[in-house]
């Protein structure tokens, strides 16, 4: 789809009352007041009053042009590529432009004004991008028309380039011709550029959002400061989640607020009653109200709190890894993939292997821990904080203090980290319950403990996997029995059914191997612990089983294991050029002295594909250190280049952390790990140097860029273990597993 | 109790019990947000601000201990951006979600005044205090030689 019917949205509104008109107090040095964005993004960066040429931007007198984003700037760069797609077809100077959130009350009120406002999938471009360009495409045809219909000439004697209009020796600016090109109605709206026709998408141009975060100006949502304001520290059921039976079995008991109400800056407790579906709802809890937080928070640590801890006390991970492993054998599991007959295939076929892998829970840990502004007055309730889905958090909040939706504002501000952890709300119904008691805008925000404890970590996982190896080393038949924590069945329970969720089972269930005889089936084991999508969900832990095994299957066949896949996916174009790219940039080889070892994997998720070659080295001890890995990625095609390769670094930062180094375990129900400490973050000394290439396809194809740098990461070090030490490692983190060698 | 501190070269005076980290009294007391929050157990870095030129986790600083002291949060690292380290940093477009930044940039400006010209090995001694979840150590590694070749 190329064309889209934007005329209906040409209206004209005043542009300053869009972030609110809330003015805080915040540092501004003069550095900021140069930068694209302001430092409080839901603000109009100018205090000048535009002309709106449509919903998506506003050219002032001075002929700045202000984006609206409509998606949440949590590291992946989209405060700059959603302005590229629209500045690309506008013709608009860049250094003119600048970006501000979209605005989700307006979204709401204006039937959905802006399309997409939830941030995941890795889609911001693929999602935005037909309707951004149309809209700058629609503006600039507009401007165009504007200057001809004031010239007397026609509109395709007129050029729009730099944010200025020329024909012959007539010349105007985009600001002059504004609003009488907002006034302007097509029959046909213009078509927007075939990539052939770009000029500046696929150019490295700096982030705009660089500038604040080099001086402390960027706001993040724990930034927020409001007058008035007090602050809010929580601690929720240590026990997080359950189902509808255990739920309601675990309750706050008691606590006792006069052990600490004498303390220094100390104004209430309030009880968390639990509200809403108990996955991401509020659950039971209390917060201790002072007028800083960290008076707040040490309250609240002083204060005797007494809990009911119900059935789920007796959870824990090992019993939980035991109990995925039995249903390896059990009946009932749910088909997810039946291509011929993989059963019949594997025993007939001359060998066999087969084998079990483990994905334990892993955790988003945002740098930037939970938390959430809220303010209610008389008339409004005003909310900030980290949304990666704003009109979800504008919906909670209205949801849970009885508001009418038009009369919630959400303020974006940046996000300190998301990794879909900020897509839930969780955080944000429960800071509106506080502020609807404590009647002051309040800040809540957790400690590190507490965002451990009360976290919708990633999904743990068990699976089998058998494969037949024929006479010519190739697998002939395929099969997999997967059993996943649901997140489905955690959130939306009446989305199952019979037992199958198709989305836990990706990269098992969408390989694209030409293994004509498949068969997948799984079974579904949660736990009370909540769980939420993680960068790359269910391919983060799939892959690594799923192609660890693929290169079982190419040892047991005596193949190259890159040369395998090439075999297997010998009629995909675009993975041919990937893996190609991939063998010669790594300098792939397989004859690497003991000691050390290149593994490699791929994957497609969220359109695109990516293969990765990691070079480790482990000594006779079993120390490992991962040296360098090189990624390719095929995305169809690139808005930002250096933007992408940093979504390269970052994914595969972060995969290596889940594959190497930690791991969410429960004991007596509880999350044990609490902090840094005992869950570390990758530090630079462990990092491999990453080299990133694209091998583009182009066509139709726009992949993502923000999570497909991570499935591939874990099976490609997990197997170069092996060419370095002769162990295959089957689970995750690889820092339990004995690496010496002899 | 009324602490005397000087911050940016600023003196003020807050009124916190002695034993409150210097964080929370540079974000919450004085307003300054730039210095961040990541962990509270000095295992992440976000919160580096300088002490008496050194860089320190101010999340584990008691604020008493940095009375008489100069304190430098990143909104005093420079007026205008143009610290060598945020020079680098702006060119080669080091943050990506920036919560981490801050202490980032105050852990490499304090690692360039005691070594003008750190190796990989000096910058990987370092610089390994401080975490970011985005992985975004490449090219902080190289922003800190370009910072380096400017200073």
């Amino acid at each position: 789809m190329t064309h889209l019917d934007i005329t209906r949205r040409n209206f004209i509104v005043s542009t300053a009352a869009a972030g609110g008109g809330m003015m805080l107090g915040f540092y501004l040095p003069s550095a900021a007041q140069a930068a694209n964005i302001a430092n409080n993004p839901w603000e109009r960066p100018t205090a000048k009053d535009g002309q709106e040429v449509n919903a998506w931007l506003v050219i002032d007198p001075d002929g700045t042009v202000t984006i609206r984003v409509a998606q949440s700037e949590m590291g992946e760069g989209v405060f700059t590529s959603m302005p590229m797609l629209v500045a690309e077809e506008l013709q608009a100077d860049w250094k003119a432009i600048k970006a501000e959130y979209a605005d989700a009350n307006r979204h709401i009120k204006q039937n959905n004004i802006y399309q997409r406002m939830s941030t995941g999938g890795s889609s911001a471009v693929r999602s935005s991008r037909v309707y951004l360009q149309q809209a700058g495409a629609s503006a600039r045809e507009r401007l165009k028309e504007a200057a001809a219909k004031d010239w007397g000439v026609t509109r395709d004697q007129v050029t729009a380039k730099d944010s200025v209009l020329t024909a012959g020796t007539k010349r105007g600016t985009y600001a002059e011709f504004a609003t009488k090109a907002s006034q302007i109605n097509f029959d046909k709206e213009p078509a927007i550029k075939t990539p052939d026709q770009y000029t500046f998408l696929g150019t490295s141009v700096q982030r705009l959002d660089t500038p604040l975060k080099v001086n402390g100006t960027a706001t993040f949502g724990i930034d927020v400061r409001l007058p008035g304001m007090v602050y809010a520290a929580v601690m929720s059921h240590p026990i997080p989640g359950g189902d509808s039976a255990t739920a309601s079995a675990r309750k706050l008991k008691s606590f006792d607020f006069d052990a600490i109400k004498s303390r220094p800056g100390v104004i209430s407790a309030v009880e968390l009653k639990p509200q809403g579906d108990i996955a991401s709802g509020v659950q039971p809890g209390v917060a201790v109200i002072a007028d800083t937080w960290y008076r707040a928070k040490t309250a609240l640590g002083l204060m005797p709190i007494q809990w009911e801890m119900g059935p789920d006390v007796a959870i824990n991970s090992t019993a939980l890894f035991e109990r995925q492993r039995k249903a390896l054998t059990e009946p009932g599991a749910a088909v997810a993939r039946k291509d011929g007959d993989a059963e019949g295939m594997i025993a007939k076929a001359a060998k066999k292997v087969e084998a079990v892998y483990e994905s334990p829970y892993q955790a988003h840990a945002c740098m930037e821990p939970m938390n959430c502004t809220v303010s209610v007055t008389a008339d409004r309730v005003d909310v900030y904080g980290g949304f990666q889905n704003p009109p979800g958090a504008l919906a909670v909040v209205a949801d849970n203090l009885g508001a009418k939706p038009e009369n919630v504002y959400t303020h974006t501000t940046f996000l300190g980290g998301g990794f879909g952890r900020r897509s839930r709300n969780d955080e944000v119904r429960q800071a509106a319950a506080i502020a609807g008691v404590v009647k002051k805008p309040v800040k809540m925000v957790w400690t590190r403990e507490e965002d451990f404890r009360q976290g919708k970590h990633r999904p743990m996982a068990t699976t089998k996997l058998i494969a037949g190896i024929g006479a010519d080393g190739m697998p002939s038949g395929l099969w997999m029995r997967s059993v996943q924590h649901s997140i489905t069945a955690h959130s939306r329970p009446d989305a199952v059914v019979n037992g199958l969720d198709n989305g836990s089972v990706e990269g098992f269930r969408t390989n694209v191997y030409a293994i004509k005889d498949q068969y997948l089936d799984m079974h579904i084991r949660n736990s009370n612990l909540p769980v939420q999508a993680y960068r790359s969900v269910a391919v983060s832990q799939n892959i690594f089983q799923f192609e660890s095994f693929i290169d079982e299957v190419a040892q047991a066949g005596g193949k190259d294991p890159l040369q395998l896949r090439m075999d297997l996916t010998k009629d995909l174009a675009d993975y041919q050029l990937v893996l190609k790219t991939l063998k010669e940039k790594a300098g792939w080889s397989t004859t690497l002295p003991k000691g050390t070892g290149m593994g490699m994997a791929m994957s497609t998720a969220f359109g695109t594909i990516c293969a990765q070659c990691a070079t480790v080295s482990v000594t006779r001890r079993g120390v490992l250190t991962v040296d360098k890995v090189v990624a390719v990625f095929d995305t169809g095609h690139l808005v930002n280049p250096s933007i992408a390769e940093g979504q390269s670094q970052s994914a595969i930062t972060m995969g290596l952390g889940a594959a190497w180094i930690q791991e969410i375990t429960l004991d007596k129900g509880q999350v044990v790990q609490g902090n840094f400490d005992t869950y570390p973050i990758m530090r630079m000394n462990q990092m491999p140097v990453i080299e990133t290439h694209f091998a583009l396809s182009g066509g139709d194809k726009w992949g993502g860029m923000g999570e497909p740098g991570l499935p591939p990461i874990g099976a490609a070090v997990g197997n170069a273990i092996f060419y370095a030490t002769g162990k295959r490692v089957r689970s995750m983190p690889f820092n339990h597993t004995d690496l010496s060698w002899a | 109790m009324a602490l005397n501190l000087n911050v940016n070269g600023k003196a003020y005076s807050v009124d916190v019990e002695p034993e409150t980290p210097l964080l929370w009294v540079i974000r919450d007391s004085i307003g300054l947000t730039g210095t961040k929050f990541g962990c509270g157990i000095a295992k992440c870095g976000a919160c580096t601000v300088h002490i008496d030129g050194a860089a320190a986790k101010s999340c584990n600083t008691a604020a008493s201990a940095a009375v008489g002291k100069n304190i430098t949060t990143i909104e005093g690292l420079s007026a205008d951006s143009k610290h060598p380290v945020q020079v680098a940093w702006t060119e080669i477009d080091v943050p990506q979600c920036g919560y981490c930044q801050s202490g980032q940039i105050m852990a490499a400006a304090a690692l360039l005044s005691k070594n003008k010209r750190p190796t990989d090995a000096d910058i990987d001694a370092e610089m390994s205090d401080n975490v970011c979840r985005c992985g975004t150590y490449q090219r902080i590694r190289q922003a800190i030689h370009r910072a380096s070749e400017l200073a």
